[in-house]
């Protein structure tokens, strides 16, 4: 069992919460000063960052959204000037602006050490090869990955997403160790191996599997048909990308990297933080970020924190598997798409005045997400030519494209046979499961 | 002539085209010609029919979305070279064709086209100047 930072990832709760309680009171000191949407929050509730005097009183301070990314864009939650800031990273909003972050010197460095100190935390070390399918690009997937395995010093093959056989060929011929991707992708790369009859071939045993929802039986599937040990990995963009929170050789819960990340559990609804073991929304506060710091930002998502020393003797909390959304957000191929996108597409593509009742749904066949949007016709985008409409459908199409990043199959259906329960179409239908 | 054709919107999905043509038939509504224009996605049924407008308000109360077009419909000679001398005649004053489709009539010898094509109505001249037999209401329709 090895440890990347041995001292940090072994600090008792104690000393642990010590840690926290100082750099809490920096990062809020220095959002407090440079960031002019958390200065005014603050203020509206009478609050200095000299208030800020246990870990309890953060519970005081002002909540922060992801819509603030938007209202914000692109720089105005910024906390260095860009002189200072060495990459961005984007994501999808809610709507469809994009959403930016900025990354300094030093972030950049922290961030890799958190993902790093997974790689140590399930044996992967500078003797390995890593096969790193994750997308590079503006998603923090492939560069977040990237930064981990340089930092423990092991070989990276950067393939990026995207062709499946020269994947599978690439990790034959260079002697891949790990597999770093979405685990349904592994899940098709593991379909594909068999099918081509390789898996001897192949040297991976682990894998590093994230920025999607998966379940135990999909683990299990990726393990065997990859003759591998998978572990699941969490990230946000806006906290700082996958490594927030990571497995280790347990498989019992991710740790959150406590001592640049707090976290807390709250009542969606209330906003008010429950006692330990509750299950609620996960809320974040780093404690170390530079050119982007989030305090207690709402991640949406569901889950429970476990605060029982883990077997693999890290102090650092565990969160289990998120459960679901308080919000409305779907992950489709490690994608985050919200159902106020589609609207917004529909209402531009279809002339503005009226958003046409449509669907949403959401299946994974062939270890694939599928993503089709259904289209009530109307009167006023019905036309007597093929062509005419045809060319609806292709604008809807290209739209949706560009707007969320990943394509999705549109479909025109009839008026009205969108089923509606109590006069509202139901706008989502997911049906893999994943919960 | 210029006749009134509706344009039906039909959902890529089993028993569409059944439910629609049942409607027409529950109310008595005659068809004269048919064309099914089909797209991977969605298909768009042409119909000529007796009572275009009765036809609409029927479907469209059951949620049926309807558009009804204008469009050109001339005889033509049914012998081989019938269809070929119009399309020729088009082609010669450079009006496009949208869509057209053909069928019987009750007249001996001929058939009648029906088609789309920008200002129908200045192209419906032009057919008539060069000669073509414009068709009245009842070689369309079965009265």
């Amino acid at each position: 069992m090895a440890f990347l930072n041995e001292r940090m990832e072994t600090l008792s709760r104690a000393e642990l919460k010590k840690v926290q309680l100082e750099r809490l009171q920096k990062e809020i000191k220095r959002t407090y000063d440079n960031v002019e949407c958390f200065r005014n929050r603050m203020d509206e509730k009478g609050l200095k960052p000299e208030d800020i005097k246990s870990l309890e009183d953060l519970q005081k301070v002002p909540f922060s959204y992801k819509k603030d990314l938007r209202d914000y864009y692109p720089f105005g939650l910024f906390a260095q000037p860009l002189k200072n800031v060495l990459r961005f990273h984007a994501s999808s909003g809610t709507t469809g602006k994009r959403i930016v972050v900025g990354y300094t010197k030093n972030d950049l460095e922290t961030w890799a050490e958190c993902a790093a100190r997974m790689l140590s935390a399930i044996g992967v070390t500078d003797e390995d090869i890593i096969h790193v399918a994750y997308g590079y690009g503006l998603f923090t997937g492939g560069f977040g990955i990237h930064g981990a395995a340089e930092k423990i010093g092991a070989a990276v093959i950067p393939i990026s997403s995207g062709n499946t056989k020269l994947q599978i060929q690439t990790m034959i011929d260079f002697g891949a160790t790990v597999l770093c991707c979405t685990p349904s992708y592994a899940m098709h790369l593991g379909e594909e191996v068999n099918r081509m009859g390789v898996k001897d071939q192949l040297k991976l045993k682990c894998g590093v599997f994230g920025a999607e929802p998966w379940t135990e039986s999909m683990r299990e599937e990726i393990e065997k048909s990859l003759g591998i040990k998978a572990y699941d990995i969490y990230g946000l963009t806006e906290v700082i990308g996958p490594g927030v929170a990571c497995e280790c050789e347990e498989k019992a819960g991710m740790h959150i990297w406590e001592d640049h990340f707090l976290a807390e559990i709250i009542d969606p609804d209330t906003g008010e933080v429950l006692p330990e073991g509750s299950t609620g929304e996960l809320v974040f506060t780093s404690l170390t970020k530079e050119a982007f710091p989030v305090i207690r930002y709402r991640t949406r998502d569901i889950c429970r924190l476990e605060y029982e020393p883990c077997k693999c003797g890290r102090t650092h909390l565990r969160m289990c598997k998120p459960q679901g959304r308080s919000d409305d957000m779907l992950i489709i191929r490690g994608v985050n798409v919200f159902p106020s996108q589609i609207e917004e597409v529909l209402l531009k593509t279809s002339g503005g005045d009226l958003t046409p009742n449509y669907q949403i749904v959401v299946d994974r066949k062939n270890n694939t997400d599928t993503f089709d949007v259904n289209v009530e016709m109307s009167e006023e985008l019905f036309a007597d030519e093929v062509r005419s409409i045809e060319d609806i459908e292709k604008r809807i199409t290209a739209e949706l494209r560009s707007t969320l990043g990943i394509g999705a199959k549109v479909h025109l259906v009839n008026p009205k046979s969108i089923e509606r329960s109590e006069g509202k179409a139901k706008r989502v239908i997911d049906k893999r499961n994943l919960h | 002539m210029i006749t009134k054709q509706l344009s039906v919107f039909v959902e890529n999905k089993k028993g569409r085209l059944s439910a629609i043509l049942n409607l027409l038939a529950e109310n008595d509504v005659d068809l004269s010609a048919l064309s099914l224009a089909d797209t991977t996605e969605f298909g768009v049924l042409r119909l000529i029919v007796n009572k275009p407008e009765l036809a609409k308000k029927i479907l469209n109360e059951s949620g049926v979305i309807v558009k009804i077009t204008d469009v050109l419909a001339v005889v033509l000679d049914d012998a081989p070279g019938g269809a070929a001398k119009i399309i020729d005649t088009l082609y010669k004053n450079d009006v496009s064709i949208e869509y057209m489709y053909a069928f019987d009539t009750k007249l001996t010898g001929k058939a009648i086209m029906v088609a789309k094509t920008e200002n129908v109505k200045a192209v419906n001249d032009l057919l008539i100047q060069n000669g073509f037999e414009d068709p009245s209401a009842e070689d369309i329709f079965k009265f």
